[in-house]
């Protein structure tokens, strides 16, 4: 057998896909080839530019995007166009940074490597737009320097787009000057949260920053700073063409969200991949396209968007996949990709393998994340052995709350807290047959 | 620190191991500094750069990076510790980044990742004896669709069966 | 001001500060790591949270962390509740979980305010059951011990040393649980604040490496307040003794003065108090002799027999002695026959201060007030080496500007990182002229490096272009016009202009050129100020008290005038050249010396008399800022070592005189003594008031020297006598030596020995006696200040220098002060000179070439008076035609004169 060179892919042919219902990947190839600058401006790529640059006041745009709800596709989601009108512009202000969040790294997180690998110019548009409206004066793209392929693309979008006149001085005729550099980073989860981000895209240690000041008032090198996910940024172009309400119609009665979602699904799936689907599609849906378990398994839990969510059961899947939903389940849509787990799949190992990683990518700064984590993973590793000891669950119970939000700098702990406690909450006793001694008994 | 300061710089260009930064990546790393609104930002590029050709960063490429950013070298080597893919330490000629989140650990991390100790050797952090390979865990490399995953240099590969590892190293002599 | 309410109770606040602040401020105990109240917040140990309510029915709340939480208006929170303790107390377990059980070992155990919040939080049981990471140390240079492994990861560290000093050869390394604070490779740390660590560091990470070797806890050690003796700042310190040695000075909180910070020098250059070779008996020399011990009865004897004898007895006092000392000295010969001991250029320029201090209409900030001014202008000091702790403060003055763009975006300047992003590199206006790069240049907008004289004229053009009525400067190329224009500008702009200058290039055009500065803002009634650094812990008191320069006292000697002279605590070596001191020593038929070590001077004496240190006495300095306080003795030496016989030199003066006089030794206290030096001398007539006095008592009670559990007393002295004799008397100050008396902190008393409240034995006590952190001592910051601007300004003064101009084959001397090395006690100390760098020439590289030179080559230096070889270093900031040589070395090389650089000889050997 050979193995495989890895490549981002789409479970939906090109005939399955329109841009009224599909804006993110309409414009893809289905071989998978990068959709270039040609290829790009055939369909109308950066129309919406055109469109906008000198022609809406900066304010009007960002009014647009607001009333379409494009809620953080990094998994906060906060929306877009509150994000924007609370940045600081105008008078006497100096004019700051737009950055692309390209750092991919949430374990089970596959969506943005498409669009970069496939559609940068989408990117590359809704930056452009970003930047108007922010009155930014330079972007940043914040690329994990693992993806290397994503980096080539990127770098041939922005020397055509440049070459075409989208970036650099006076694009489109509108008087707008912004250009865009294209920053790798160097490994660390931790560099994806926007205030680490920041620091990092500094050349420091990617420490959180603390908020207030927020990244609008204060971000890069001082200045008012935007940070949007690649997905949230390529939802752009479409909404400011269509407008809102057609921006929300997308969802139509699935979600008041919004928009299209780039859906995912892995684990042992039989088909496991991406799917651009109406906000609010049921996680049912998503498992039926995936070709549901392999081996004809039954599911025993899924993380609805990353490892930093909460677990939830099969009786979860009719829940529509927007952000209050599953907030009101106990759980987070986060990056809206699918981890599946199958019923022999040991749920105590699985959160191991999450704390592991949760600890292991602190950046160091407080101490509950720090100092905290490190000790959850050591007593699920012991758990997992079956040496715990009467008290270990509690314990981890205790450091899951201890990370909660607000008790730590930032929401890396609070992520690392999800999977732990809803995995303890509803798998309790697979949890208490590591305790060493506890299978005698039960057994 | 003035006395101090230079007397260490001084004593640093002169013990050891005798750094000398490539005038090309001196080059590079003072082009990188345009990109940004302050020289500590380039950084980062300026250790992958010397990582590019050395492999890995030695500790006067630590001296020489801070001074022709013109910050200190705490501060660089700072940054050269925190980040996981900037190697102190040097590696195999090339690098395997397995990924070990959590797509990959529910569809044959495991099994892949002793294929890989079986066929050279090597636990996670080592580097085989030959000097051919490093082993190394990475964060979800984004490719749970292919799951289980793994990079080896710049190349991603997934999903990876322990059977395909023999063939797929061949690759990388 | 604000109103919030802490577990139920309603307290008023004040609104700019955070909760933790606040709540500290109020008495209240909460625990804390990563905050420091002269650093900020940033919110990363987690150990000070406290749940917030959101209005009155809110009986739930929410942890916050109360170092990042604004005192706001209205803010309801608990420290008791319930979920806060369980979670501080999480916070204090994760910080252990690494933590090394070594507190029995560990120097840091019994000042440690990682034991002090460990306790305050319960946590008192490690649950954690699995492997502790552990690090390997750091040699970081002969001040600083590392022990990495009990590192609780504050980030105080790098916090202070990068941001608060600027230092940049420490660092956090590694992420996650893995973080490492260090250098980037072994070394010593290269700033001169580096000492501060040991306090900043809440736990034994960083201890003092010259304590390490003769450690003694805390408890055990038993301290004064005194005021560092190692330049003219007027640090105030707290020493601590144990058998009769100095084990370690720590910071002593001075709202006004040091604050939370000292300099390197100050904190580890007390190494000469406990010197083996220190004279503590009276010594006897014949001429050429070998030197006789005497009991007291005789030296005194001998001693007044010869004064008595001698025809004109002149006094050479010192600008390192007390105001007491000196007086003492001055009542002995008379007015007539005192020296002041400052060499004659030094007196002139020291002269000049005063009365530009006086006459050029602004005062002299604190330190804590300079770091509120808002530009700065450096005539002709490098403040790293001449005073070091004012040049940390001059650093925070211009780093100000980032609190004052925080405000502006309504960024409380307790959130310390965020200040600091939005500011990024903006600076208030910093201009520094001196005849090579210092250390601040880094900061400041423009640095001009030139001769002196050249200094002087861009002194001078700033003033003209402040003020026309000021001389203007003919001639001035239009690099420095342009310079003087902007300097002018940023000054005029500012709200509060500051000018420092100093007596460090001996230069009195510079003072005058600064002088005329000051003046032209004064005409603009800026809130400014006008800061000039003295040399030595009590020039600028013996400047006011007054006296003859040094060369008239050995012209009066040598020239047969005098035939006696009683010198104190001086080695006049260090002033002038040696041959002509010792011709002078040589004509006096008695010399007699006072000093607390073995000098040349002391070497020459007839008659030796053993002074007790600032450890061993009690008297007044007077400060560069004019600020007289009282440094009190630490120990009584007599106590574990019966056989010295230190005294104070104003004691040993007063025996001497009764003795000349045939009289029986008065019992004079100190404070009668101070009162009459204020009396004898107006211009010092404040020093009454920088110590309470001797009668002060606290609940009827006088102040402890040694802590509560001060301990093994019994056994301190058993290797001399099982019995204990009671602790010994101490009229003079209002301090007991032993544990017995009041050591509290609840009553304000400004005299406070060590910092110690319950359940706060590190030195964040000192939060407990301030009135709000980083406030002032309630009892009131400690000193008097006796300088202050005269009605009306002097006119402008116009002895404008010509330019330098360089000569073919000639150098002109510039003397370089030195932080480590350059000062004459602290350079005995071991560890300052393990720490001094190798003293060097400096010449610039052109003029090296010249001379066919090379880094590294010996060259000599040689004026009319002096002669010394130095390596040569090449220094591209120096201009042409100057020679810098360290301070220290050869008191015969004076700033101006005229030298010759040549080659030495192959087999030349080192510096002196
Ligand atoms: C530990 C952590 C890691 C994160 N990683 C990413 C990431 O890789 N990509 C991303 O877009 N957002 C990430 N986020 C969210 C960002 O902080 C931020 O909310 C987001 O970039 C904002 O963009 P959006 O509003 O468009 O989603 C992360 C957050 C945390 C706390
Ligand atoms: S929770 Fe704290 S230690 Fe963890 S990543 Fe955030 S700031 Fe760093
Ligand atoms: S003191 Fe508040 S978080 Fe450290």
């Amino acid at each position: 057998m050979t193995a495989t060179r890895y490549r981002s892919r789409l479970h939906q042919a090109a005939p399955e896909r329109r841009l009224e219902t599909h804006p993110l990947t309409w414009w893809l190839h289905d071989d998978g080839r990068r959709v270039d600058l040609d290829d790009y401006v055939a369909k109308d790529g950066y129309g919406v530019v055109r469109q906008v640059l000198g022609r809406e006041a900066p304010d009007d745009v960002t009014e647009t995007l607001k009333a379409a709800n494009i809620r953080g596709r990094g998994g906060g989601g906060f929306s877009a166009g509150v994000k924007w009108s609370l940045t600081l512009k105008g008078e006497g202000m100096p004019r700051g940074y737009l950055v692309c969040n390209a750092d991919e790294m949430e374990p089970g997180t596959f969506k943005d490597r498409l669009l970069l690998e496939q559609v940068p110019h989408l990117l590359l548009e809704g930056m452009i737009l970003g930047g108007y409206a922010n009155a930014s004066c330079y972007g940043y793209i914040f690329l994990r320097g693992e993806y290397v392929a994503a980096a080539r693309a990127l770098d041939q979008a922005i020397e055509e787009a440049r070459a075409a006149g989208w970036l650099g001085r006076d694009i489109a005729g509108s008087g707008y000057d912004f250009d865009i550099a294209l920053h790798t980073g160097a490994g660390r989860y931790i560099c994806g949260e926007e205030t680490a981000l920041i620091n990092s895209l500094e050349g420091q240690r990617a420490n959180p920053r603390a908020k207030p000041p927020f990244p609008g008032q204060s971000g890069a090198w001082g200045k008012p700073t935007v940070v949007n996910n690649v997905e949230t940024l390529c939802n752009v172009p479409a909404a400011l063409r269509f407008g809102a309400d057609w921006y929300q119609g997308l969802s139509g009665e699935r979600s008041g969200d919004g928009g299209t979602k780039l859906y995912g699904v892995s684990g042992r799936v039989r088909r496991p991949g991406l799917w651009e689907l109406p906000m609010g599609t049921p996680a049912g849906e998503l498992l039926d396209r995936a070709g549901g378990l392999r081996d004809g398994r039954a599911l025993k839990a899924w993380l609805p968007g990353g490892g930093s969510t909460g677990f939830l059961l099969q009786e979860h899947l009719d829940l529509a996949l927007d952000f209050d939903t599953l907030g009101e389940a106990g759980s987070r849509l986060g990056t809206g990709l699918l981890t599946l787990v199958a019923e022999d799949q040991s749920l105590v190992a699985l959160v191991r393998n999450l704390e592991e990683f949760f600890a292991r990518e602190s950046c160091g700064w407080c101490t509950p994340c720090r100092d905290g984590l490190p000790w959850a993973a050591e007593l699920l590793r012991s758990l997992e052995r079956g040496e715990g000891q009467p008290g270990d669950i509690e314990r981890l119970e205790a450091l899951a709350a201890d990370q909660g939000p607000g008790k730590t700098f930032c929401a890396h702990a609070p992520g690392a807290a999800m999977p732990l406690a809803s995995a303890i909450h509803y798998f309790r006793d697979e949890f208490e047959r590591g305790i060493a001694g506890a299978s005698e008994e039960v057994g | 620190m003035r006395e101090p300061v230079r007397e260490h710089l001084q004593s640093l260009a002169s013990d050891g191991d005798g750094f000398v930064l490539d005038p090309d990546d001196r080059r590079a790393i003072e082009q990188e500094r345009h990109h940004y609104e302050q020289p500590q930002a380039a950084c980062i590029e300026a250790l992958k750069i010397v990582q590019r050709r050395h492999g890995w960063v030695p500790d006067g490429a630590i001296v020489a990076i801070a001074e022709t950013l013109g910050i200190g070298p705490a501060a660089v080597e700072g940054v050269a510790t925190f980040y996981s893919l900037i190697f102190r330490q040097p590696v195999g000629r090339h690098v395997i980044l397995v990924c070990d989140s959590s797509a990959c650990f529910l569809t044959g991390y495991d099994t892949l990742r002793q294929a890989l100790a079986r066929e050279l050797g090597l636990d996670l952090g080592e580097t085989s004896a030959d000097g051919r390979f490093t082993l190394l865990p990475v964060c979800c490399l984004g490719a749970c669709d292919g799951a289980p995953a793994l990079m080896i240099d710049d190349d991603t590969y997934g999903p990876v069966a322990p059977e395909d590892l023999a063939e797929l190293l061949e690759a990388y002599p | 001001m604000a109103t919030i309410e802490v577990d139920g109770r309603r307290y008023t606040v004040d609104e700019r500060d955070n909760l933790l602040q606040a709540c500290l401020t109020l008495g209240l105990d909460l625990p804390y790591f990563c905050w420091h109240p002269a650093m900020g917040s940033v919110g990363a140990c987690r150990q000070c949270a406290v749940t917030q309510y959101r209005d009155a029915d809110d009986t739930q709340g929410a942890l916050v962390m109360a170092c990042m939480t604004p005192a706001a208006d209205g803010t309801r929170i608990s420290i008791a509740d319930d979920q806060a303790r369980a979670f501080r107390a999480n916070v204090i377990e994760w910080l252990m979980i690494h933590h090394p059980h070594d507190c029995p070992v560990c120097e840091e155990g019994g000042h440690c305010h990682l034991q002090d919040m460990t306790v305050m939080t319960g946590h008192h049981r490690r649950r954690y059951r699995f492997a502790k990471r552990t690090h390997r140390n750091q040699y970081l240079g002969p001040f600083i011990g590392h022990e990495m492994n009990r590192c609780i990861t504050c980030y105080r560290c790098v916090r202070f040393y990068r941001d608060y000093t600027g230092g940049d050869d420490l660092g956090a390394f590694g992420a996650g649980d893995n973080i490492y604070f260090g250098r980037h490779r072994e070394g010593t740390l290269a700033s001169p604040f580096a000492g501060n660590l040991t306090e900043v560091c809440p736990t034994g990470v960083f201890t003092d490496r010259t304590h390490a070797e003769r450690y003694t806890r805390k408890w055990d050690l038993q301290f004064a307040p005194s005021i560092c003796h190692q330049c003219a700042v007027g640090c105030n310190t707290s020493p601590g003794e144990r058998y009769g040695e100095i084990r370690r000075i720590e910071n002593r909180y001075h709202g006004e003065v040091n604050r939370f910070f000292l300099c390197d020098r100050g904190r580890f250059g007390h190494g000469y108090v406990n010197r083996d070779d220190r004279p503590r008996r009276p010594e006897w020399r014949e001429r050429a002799g070998k030197a006789r011990v005497l009991e007291v009865d005789e030296a005194l004897e001998r001693g007044g027999e010869a004064l008595s004898r001698a025809r004109r007895v002149i006094g050479i006092g010192s600008p390192r002695a007390s105001l007491e000392s000196n007086h003492q000295l001055c009542e002995l010969v008379g007015e007539a026959n005192f020296s002041t001991g400052i060499a004659e250029r030094e007196q002139a320029c020291l002269a000049r201060m005063q009365r530009l201090n006086r006459d050029a209409g602004l005062p002299t900030p604190t330190l804590r007030d300079i770091e509120a001014h808002d530009a700065v202008l450096v005539l002709g000091e490098d403040l790293i080496e001449s005073a070091a702790r004012l040049g940390l403060a001059v650093r925070q003055a211009v780093l100000g500007r980032r609190e004052a763009l925080a405000a502006e975006r309504d960024i409380p300047a307790w959130n310390a990182e965020a200040v600091m992003t939005l500011a990024q590199d903006a600076r208030h206006p910093m201009f520094i002229a001196y005849p090579t790069a210092t250390e601040l240049d880094a900061l400041a907008e423009q640095c001009l490096h030139r001769a002196p004289d050249d200094i002087a004229r861009l002194g001078f053009a700033v003033a003209h272009a402040i003020d026309p009525a000021a001389p203007a400067v003919e001639g001035l190329d239009e690099a420095t016009k342009a310079l003087a224009e902007r300097i002018a500008e940023a000054l005029l702009a500012a709200q509060r202009p500051l000018v420092i200058s100093g007596g460090s290039l001996e230069s009195p055009a510079l003072l005058e050129a600064a002088g005329n500065v000051a003046r032209a803002l004064a005409g603009w009634e800026r809130r400014g100020g006008l800061t000039l650094v003295r040399r030595e812990a009590n020039s600028t008191g013996v400047a006011l008290l007054g006296g003859r320069p040094l060369e008239w006292a050995l012209d009066a000697l040598g020239g047969g005038e005098a035939d006696a002279v009683v010198v104190l605590e001086n080695d006049l070596y260090q002033r002038l050249p040696g041959e002509r001191v010792a011709r002078a020593l040589a004509a006096a038929g008695t010399v007699i010396a006072l000093d607390h070590q073995r000098t040349a001077t002391w070497e020459a004496a007839r008659l030796g008399l053993p002074a007790a240190s600032f450890a061993e006495s009690d008297g007044t300095l007077v400060s560069l800022e004019g600020r007289a306080q009282r440094f009190y003795a630490v120990y009584e030496p007599r106590y574990l070592r019966p056989e010295t016989r230190l005294h104070p030199s104003w004691r040993w003066l007063q025996a001497l005189q009764a003795s000349r006089e045939r009289r029986a030794v008065p019992d004079v206290t100190l404070d009668a003594l101070t009162r009459a030096c204020a009396r004898r001398h107006p211009a010092l007539a404040g020093i009454v008031e920088a110590s309470p006095g001797a009668e002060t008592r606290v609940c009827g009670l006088k102040l402890a020297r040694q802590p509560p559990r001060y301990s093994g007393r019994t056994a301190l002295r058993a290797d001399l006598d099982v019995s204990e004799p009671p602790p010994p008397p101490d009229p003079d100050t209002p301090f007991t030596f032993s544990m017995e008396g009041y050591a509290g902190f609840d009553r304000p008393h400004r005299e406070v020995p060590f910092a110690w409240a319950p359940g706060w034995n590190s030195p964040q006590a000192w939060n407990k006696f301030t009135d709000e952190v980083g406030g002032h001592l309630r009892g009131g910051d400690p000193g008097a200040r006796l300088l202050a601007p005269a009605a009306g300004l002097g006119g402008h003064v116009d002895a404008i220098p010509p330019s330098f101009t360089p000569e073919a084959g000639e150098w002109r001397l510039v003397v370089l002060p030195r932080l480590f090395g350059g000062e004459e006690t602290s350079s005995r100390a071991a560890a300052i000179q393990a720490r001094s760098p190798i003293p060097a020439l400096r010449l610039a590289p052109a003029d090296a070439r010249r001379l066919d030179a090379a880094a590294g080559d010996r060259l000599v230096v040689e004026t009319a008076l002096a002669r010394i070889t130095l390596a040569l270093h090449f220094d591209a900031t120096l201009p042409d035609g100057l020679a810098g040589v360290p301070a220290g070395l050869a008191p015969g090389l004076m700033t101006g004169d005229a030298a010759r650089v040549t080659l030495a000889p192959r087999d030349e050997g080192g510096a002196p």
